[in-house]
């Protein structure tokens, strides 16, 4: 679907776990056509550069996206003062989504932090489809988990905390033994994250899906660049990703 | 009816306004937001000898007003460039510009006399003022006996109107301008980024991985309007300003500090739109501060002594 510059008006703004930020907003347009795994580019009143944010949920009914982001810098910030009402354009839907066919198969969703946003449209369309789903969510605390009880109710879920304040103790990868048979996993995370789960699973097909600081967000400025696994170049995270075959880029 | 045509060496502009180099590929992308025959011009990404992988990433930071970018050229090679991407900004009605980079004075020949394979491009820009590759040129746009030497070469290999693009990362950018037209230069493309750096203070490292990264967007236009005041009026070739624009009047505002045409850069990220969009307002704005025409506003702001 062809990227539109659009006028997101915001229905709420709830505060969900530590600097984490869930934003519903209504939009015909991208509730109409964005897939799991796409984002918006939104831009932010006084920031030169827009802010890519994953797509956590759509109600097409409703014509509502939801969006969950971090409080990591002053775009961030400004962000999460918005209040239910105010607008902001936003371009989308951007990006290559996970592309999900049609096969009723065990998937295993693995996010870490805020990573785990755009997971939980995916567990939903794969829901939808009667696949079956096991999740694997890391969080560095406590404070910072959030969406437990909505991959709950998508099938069997894990909550892993790096301090063990919360689930399970360790990393993501400490867990994947115990949720049993799988035939192929969908990751969003951090690159450290990412590296020690398409290592652990070399043979496995996967989906993963990358961030970076982006210039342009359209696949013009070269900005926001993952060099291929090939070692022939690069892959442009916000056209050709932000989603990639596990083995396809050099992480 | 207010005219925006501006007539410049190997261009027939029907409007001033064109994407900078670098900020819009090659125009596939912006494509899909509007008909790209609306500019006046396309200045391409920049084309080396052969192709380029760029720096590594994190390649942009934003700053207030502005943002830090090394890219680091990253592009497929002459060839390729000419062979897949100027036939398809060819089938637009606009006139198109090819950015030139090299490391080496052989390897600015064999870029500029490889763009006399195709008929499709109206002028080139000749990169003297990339920050940020080690050997991109900005050698070439510090040192004006370099700077001449490498605008004689060019202009010798090409058949094409040349554009010097200058670096206001000089002491005195009027002895440049002069350098490169003396070497034969039939216009100056004004400004590039200016080097900077951000540090991240959790990381206590550079925000960029390239530690510096050229500046764009408002907050460097009174730089470039500056330096294009200054330059104007020792030199008789056009210039095409840039840096920090994204309203139509700041381009009445390079027009008047003696720009003869404008190139949008930074501004193209923030508003996919925003060219279009400020040629249509254009108009309006030249008659709201007493024009009639684009060429007449050009200097107009210089006092004389």
């Amino acid at each position: 679907m062809m990227i539109q510059k659009e006028n997101m008006i915001i229905r709420s703004v709830t505060n969900i776990a530590l600097d984490t930020i869930e934003m519903v907003l209504e939009n015909t347009y991208i509730s109409k056509t964005a897939i799991p795994g796409q984002f918006l580019h939104a831009a932010i009143e006084g920031h030169t550069l827009r802010r890519p944010i994953s797509i956590a949920d759509i109600d097409q009914e409703k014509e509502t996206i939801t969006i969950l982001f971090k409080i990591l810098g002053k775009g961030t910030e400004k962000l999460a003062t918005y209040q239910p009402g105010m607008t902001f354009d936003a371009l989308g839907p951007s990006g290559n989504g996970f592309q999900v066919d049609n096969t009723r198969a065990t998937y295993l969703l693995i996010g870490g932090g805020i990573g785990v946003p755009p997971l939980y449209y995916l567990g939903k369309t794969l829901a939808e489809k009667k696949c079956n789903i096991v999740s694997i969510l890391g969080f560095q605390t406590e404070e910072n988990v959030f969406y437990e009880e909505r991959f709950q109710a998508l099938g069997k879920t894990f909550i892993v905390t790096n301090d063990g304040s919360y689930g399970e103790t360790g990393f993501v990868t400490d867990i994947i033994e115990k949720a049993g048979h799988f035939d192929s996993y969908f990751s969003c995370g951090p690159v450290p994250m990412l590296k020690a789960i398409t290592s652990k699973l070399p043979t496995k097909p996967g989906l993963i899906s990358l961030e970076e600081r982006m210039g342009c967000g359209v696949g013009a400025c070269m900005a926001c660049v993952i060099p291929s696994a090939d070692g022939k170049g690069y892959q442009k995270i916000c056209s050709d990703g932000p989603v990639f075959h596990a083995q396809e880029v050099s992480l | 009816m207010t005219n925006l045509a501006v007539r410049l060496p190997g261009l027939e502009l029907k409007n001033p306004i064109m994407p900078a180099s670098g900020c819009f590929g090659f125009g596939r992308e912006y494509s899909s937001f509007y008909d790209l025959g609306k500019l006046g011009a396309v200045i391409m990404k920049a084309a080396t000898g052969t192709g380029r992988l760029g720096n590594p990433t994190p390649r942009v930071a934003e700053t207030a007003s502005g943002m830090l970018n090394a890219i680091g050229l990253q592009n497929p090679g002459v060839e390729k460039i000419i062979e897949n991407e100027v036939p398809f900004l060819g089938a637009y009605d606009t006139c198109i510009i090819a950015n030139i980079a090299g490391s080496t004075l052989e390897e600015y020949e064999k870029v500029a006399s490889t763009f006399n394979e195709t008929n499709l491009v109206h002028a080139l820009e000749l990169n003297i003022s990339c920050p940020n590759v080690k050997e991109g040129g900005i050698q070439f746009g510090t040192d004006p006996s370099l700077a001449q030497a490498v605008t004689e070469i060019v202009k010798k290999a090409s058949k094409l109107p040349v554009y010097v693009k200058l670096s206001p990362n000089v002491t005195n950018i009027v002895e440049m301008a002069k350098a490169v037209e003396a070497a034969g230069a039939d216009g100056l493309s004004m400004i590039n980024t200016l080097t900077g750096m951000q540090i991240h203070l959790p990381s206590r490292k550079p925000l960029i991985a390239n530690k510096t990264g050229g500046l764009s967007g408002p907050a460097i236009k009174p730089v470039a309007i500056r330096m294009i005041y200054e330059v104007k009026q020792h030199v008789d070739i056009p210039i095409i300003g840039m840096g920090g624009v994204s309203n139509a009047e700041d381009v009445l505002e390079f027009l008047l500090a003696g720009a003869s045409a404008v190139a949008v850069g930074t501004a193209n990220f923030s508003n996919p739109y925003v060219c279009p969009e400020i040629i249509d307002a254009l108009p309006e704005t030249l008659e709201r501060y007493g024009f009639n025409s684009v060429e007449e506003a050009i200097g107009k702001g210089i006092m004389s002594v």
